[in-house]
């Protein structure tokens, strides 16, 4: 029973259904291996065993009792700790919200529950979803299953090396700039950024308000297209959600696409572009090309100004989103203290780590008086430039293919002390947030180091239908995605 | 040397929601209960977002419109950024550059008859900030924060530095106190703190030489009573002029401060200088990405416009002039808002008699209000029963006493469970015999008997002491059951004259 975990969605759903497998057989199974893995993975900051089982237990019940359940019933999904669920630590890996327990559920929990998904536990990330490695959180850094010298990549790490290592089936990610694709490749997994407002982000914990988006990770593009499919939708609360229909993405994923155009964009072709990668994209081109998609070139002339661009946007709304952290109404309060102001920047500089003071203060400075026109303002006007391109090159193919990331994942230490290059990991993902377009990462390939690499599709606003069935194609053809990495673990029995 | 006092008032307005701006929770004041009208999105917890009261903007578009501002078909909303512990993101969403509404103006009456047209820069639509208690023993005890106040949508209102005196700008609050209580799109409680007034005052001296010299702005903070509003300025333009007597300084001077910070100390009647920022303050304004930006359409825009009902100053000069009211009159039909003065114009149109009209419903029907103290819709005489009891009176069929009498009794019939209707007052005259006696030939007949008994009262009355008809009306009542004391009068001195 310990490759449960592993097995498709749909998989699981039809052997719960039959009875095959309960519930609670399956979130034991999941407990069961993240208590024997995640020693050496530290995908999970928090697993309530008993809270979890229950959840099983109870949809066991009804389920015997004949009740109609939620479409994902019984199955175990982790969360990503920057996602409130009410009465559940949510401590987006900081000290400041180390013992800050929300008081409501975010829409995606809401959704969850009436899906009747067993959380199963709270996944590991940077610090409030500020960097590509995990190692920015204050608790701990997570593994990659693939090779634990190695970061699973960020922030949605814990998320990605959970699903890799077959601790659970599904888990839910955050993207602000690559923070589920990114993690997603480096873990050999599928991870996926909707639409900006497909989803809603109200119970989020707000890094870059008009780019994070919440999305699912899965070992496989059907789990992905399950799972978005209960993510989705309009929410009230959100008002940058956008009310339009849900498309039915796990009914319409195994219809393959005729006419396929494939998009290719020299500006994702350049230098410091890892061999292995360009060339693992390219051979899945190829696969496209044999089943018959056609390949054509297209150009995002501004591709260049993404990460500078992204640098001013993302810092300055984390600097205003962060700003609330002040000790006062919840969070970290420092004990030693001289007046109020003294209050606000003791708690403050005791409980952000490097990253997010970089950020904070990045953005601060990018937003002051005299400095707004030239920053702030400019990065507004090339982030419209960058999302034309997209609207240009979308008119001439259906989805874009490029690399997930430069190179495979890095080592644990390798680029902590350089931030500018931990900033240029993002330089492919980055481009959806500023754009607003949905993009996925699914494997494509190895490294000869036996890393996984990934294929990154990104289409135009509202696609993810076709998205995912593009995915599904090339899934369905190179079948990367039933290689599973020997996770070591310490026990053997 | 001439002196002008210049003063531009920014005005903060809380709107007359049920809920706040951002979010469901209940719009009310409630100092009492702090912190229990909250909930994630006014506490500024972590992933909260907010969602724009579309009543909150239709009442800031109604205001605008009143105020004869322009109207944005654009708009959006900004972060005003800045740590205090009663504002829990650490940000207040504001409007910066692009407010919805701009240029506009207010007509202030004036005693002089001529209203002053003060014009308004600006209003915009943002959140109210909690509120901080200190404690001002001086032991140091903690201070305490109440967030029910937080998210309660607010208007400021910025007019620009037309007004020239304490009064006018005592005038203009008042006119738009008026104005927003009458449109119903605040309760204006300045005790509560739902209308809240700064000042920025400065003078204009004209030298010998002719050249005029501006005195360094202030602001004064704090100002939450008319009264407070009038005797500030005038306190600050005292003072400003002995300070300049003084040192001499004016705006732009170095060593002069664009713009000083003073409180208003309402105990002890004077302005104190507020801690100066070592720095100016930056606020960092940005959009706020949480929010869209609205935009308004020449239909929405009309859609509010048709619903706007006509604006009290120029109700105030319709009804002095359609009804025949005096001045007094008309502001206090006006002043008693929307619901008063639609009860007033249909008593009045129907009876026939604005100035009757008036007279009862500013003073038995107000009077009744207070003492019951219930609103307008709760009073038990409706306006057609008013009416119909007016129309006795001007028709002569009834008189002002009888007709009062009625009134009262209409009411405490009403209270022990009789609903007033117009056949009541129908009954109520005849059981009290309260109609005048529409057969005059049986009245006269008895004056005349009354005057032949009596020629020594008939004689005094003749030279002129009217008070002997005392006891001449007293016979004539008591054979004629019921009349009207007045009515007889009268007719006993005219029949006197006639003999």
């Amino acid at each position: 029973m310990t490759t449960t975990a592993f097995l498709n969605t749909p998989e699981l759903l039809d052997q719960l259904q039959s009875g095959e497998v309960t519930s609670t057989d399956l979130v034991t199974t999941c407990l069961d291996r993240i208590a024997k893995v995640d020693d050496h993975i530290g995908a999970f900051l928090n697993v309530d065993r008993d809270a979890a089982l229950q959840q099983a237990v109870n949809i066991d019940e009804r389920r015997q009792a004949g009740e109609t359940l939620g479409p994902l019933a019984g199955v175990p999904v982790a969360v990503k700790d920057n996602i409130c669920a009410n009465g559940t630590r949510t401590t987006c890996a900081s000290r400041m919200l180390e013992e800050f327990v929300p008081p409501y559920d975010a829409h995606v929990i809401q959704l969850l529950r009436q899906a009747d998904a067993v959380l199963i536990g709270r996944t590991n990330l940077d610090e409030f979803a500020m960097g590509s490695s995990c190692e920015n959180s204050a608790f701990q850094s997570t593994r990659n299953p693939w090779d634990t010298e190695r970061t699973p990549g960020g922030s949605s790490g814990g998320s990605a090396a959970a699903v890799a290592a077959g601790m659970t089936p599904l888990s839910i990610g955050s993207d602000t700039g690559g923070s589920i694709r990114q993690p997603a490749a480096f873990c050999g997994v599928v991870g996926m950024k909707p639409t900006y407002g497909r989803v809603s982000r109200y119970g989020l914990v707000a890094f870059a308000s008009s780019l994070d988006q919440i999305g699912p990770f899965a070992n496989d593009v059907t789990g992905a297209a399950f799972l978005l499919e209960a993510l989705s939708g309009h929410d009230q609360r959100d008002s940058t959600s956008i009310d339009c229909p849900v498309p039915a993405y796990s009914q319409t994923l195994d219809q393959p696409l005729g006419g396929l155009r494939i998009g290719i964009a020299k500006e994702h072709f350049i230098e410091g572009l890892d061999a292995e990668v360009e060339q693992a994209v390219h051979a899945a081109v190829d696969v496209y090309r044999s089943l018959g998609a056609e390949v054509k070139q297209v150009t995002l002339p501004h591709s260049q100004y993404c990460v500078a661009v992204y640098y001013i946007v993302a810092p300055s709304e984390a600097s205003s989103n962060l700003a609330r952290y002040d000790g006062v109404h919840y969070g970290h309060r420092a004990t030693d203290f001289e007046n109020m102001v003294d209050m606000y920047s003791a708690s403050r500089g005791e409980a952000f780590g490097d990253e997010v003071k970089r950020r904070i203060m990045l953005g601060t400075y990018a937003l002051s008086a005299g400095y707004y026109d030239a920053y702030y303002l400019k990065a507004l006007k090339v982030r419209r430039l960058i999302r034309q391109d997209f609207d240009r090159a979308f008119e001439d193919v259906d989805v874009i293919a490029s690399p997930v990331t430069p190179t495979p994942a890095f080592k644990i230490g390798e680029l902590i002390d350089d931030p500018l290059a931990m900033y240029l990991t993002d330089m492919y993902t980055i481009s959806a947030n500023l754009a607003g377009t949905p993009g996925i990462s699914l494997p494509c390939g190895f490294s000869s180091d036996g890393l996984p690499i990934g294929l990154q599709l990104q289409a135009a606003p509202f696609e993810e239908e076709r998205l995912l069935r593009a995915a599904r194609m090339y899934e369905r053809e190179a079948e990367w995605h039933t290689q599973r990495p020997s996770v070591p673990s310490h026990s053997t029995s | 040397m001439k002196v002008t006092t210049i003063v531009g008032l920014e005005v903060h307005v809380q709107l007359l929601t049920r809920t706040k701006i951002f979010c469901g929770c209940v719009n009310r004041f409630n100092p009492n209960a702090p912190n229990t009208q909250t909930c994630p999105v006014c506490l500024g917890l972590p992933g909260s977002l907010p969602v724009m009261n579309e009543e909150a903007f239709r009442l800031s578009l109604i205001t605008a419109m009143s105020l004869n501002c322009e109207l944005a078909s654009f708009t959006k909303w900004d972060r005003k950024q800045y740590y205090y512990p009663d504002l829990p993101k650490a940000y207040q969403i504001s409007q910066y550059d692009l407010p919805f509404s701009h240029d506009g103006w207010l007509d202030v009456s004036t005693d002089e008859g001529e209203p002053r047209r003060i014009r308004i820069n600006r209003a915009h639509l943002e959140e109210d900030a909690g509120k901080n208690t200190h404690d001002e023993s001086g032991r140091g005890g903690d201070s305490h924060v109440d967030l029910n106040r937080c998210g309660t949508p607010l208007l400021e209102i910025v007019s620009e530095p037309d007004i020239r005196s304490a009064a006018e700008a005592k005038a203009y609050l008042e006119d738009l106190h008026l104005l927003l209580t009458y449109l119903g799109v605040s309760d204006c409680n300045m005790q509560e703190g739902s209308l809240r007034c700064d000042a920025n005052v400065n003078l204009h001296i004209e030298q010998d030489d002719g050249e005029t010299i501006a005195t360094p702005i202030v602001e004064v903070k704090n100002l939450n009573s008319f009264r407070g509003v009038e005797a500030s300025i005038a306190y600050e333009a005292e003072r400003q002029q002995n300070e300049f007597a003084e040192t001499g300084l004016k705006i732009g001077d170095p060593g002069a401060p664009a713009k000083t910070t003073r409180g208003w100390n309402a105990e002890r009647g004077v302005t104190i200088a507020q801690r100066i920022k070592e720095e100016a303050s930056d606020y960092r304004y940005f959009p706020d990405p949480d929010l869209m930006p609205v935009t308004v359409s020449e239909e929405q825009l009309a859609d509010v416009r048709s619903g706007l009902c006509e604006f009290p100053a120029v109700r105030r000069a319709r009804i002095e002039e359609d009804y025949g009211l005096s001045k007094y009159d008309a502001s206090v039909v006006i002043n008693q808002g929307q619901d008063f003065a639609d009860y007033f114009e249909a008593v009045a149109q129907v009876c026939g008699d604005g100035k009757q009209a008036a007279n009862w419903v500013t003073q038995n029907v107000l009077r009744e209000l207070n003492e019951r103290r219930v609103a307008l819709d709760e009073f038990p005489i409706s306006a057609g029963i008013l009416a119909a009891l007016l129309q006795q009176i001007v028709g002569g069929q009834l008189t002002v006493k009888s007709g009062r009498e009625v009134f009262d009794e209409l009411l405490s019939g009403h209270d022990e469970g009789t609903p007033p209707s117009e056949d009541r007052i129908t009954e109520i005259v005849e059981d009290k015999g309260l109609a005048m006696p529409s057969d005059t030939g049986e009245l006269d007949a008895l004056i005349d008997a009354t005057i032949a008994a009596h020629e020594k009262a008939v004689d005094d009355i003749r030279n002129g002491k009217l008070q002997a008809a005392g006891p001449l009306i007293g016979k004539v009542m008591r054979q004629l059951k019921g009349s009207d004391p007045q009515a007889v009068r009268q007719r006993i001195i005219e029949r006197i004259q006639q003999t």
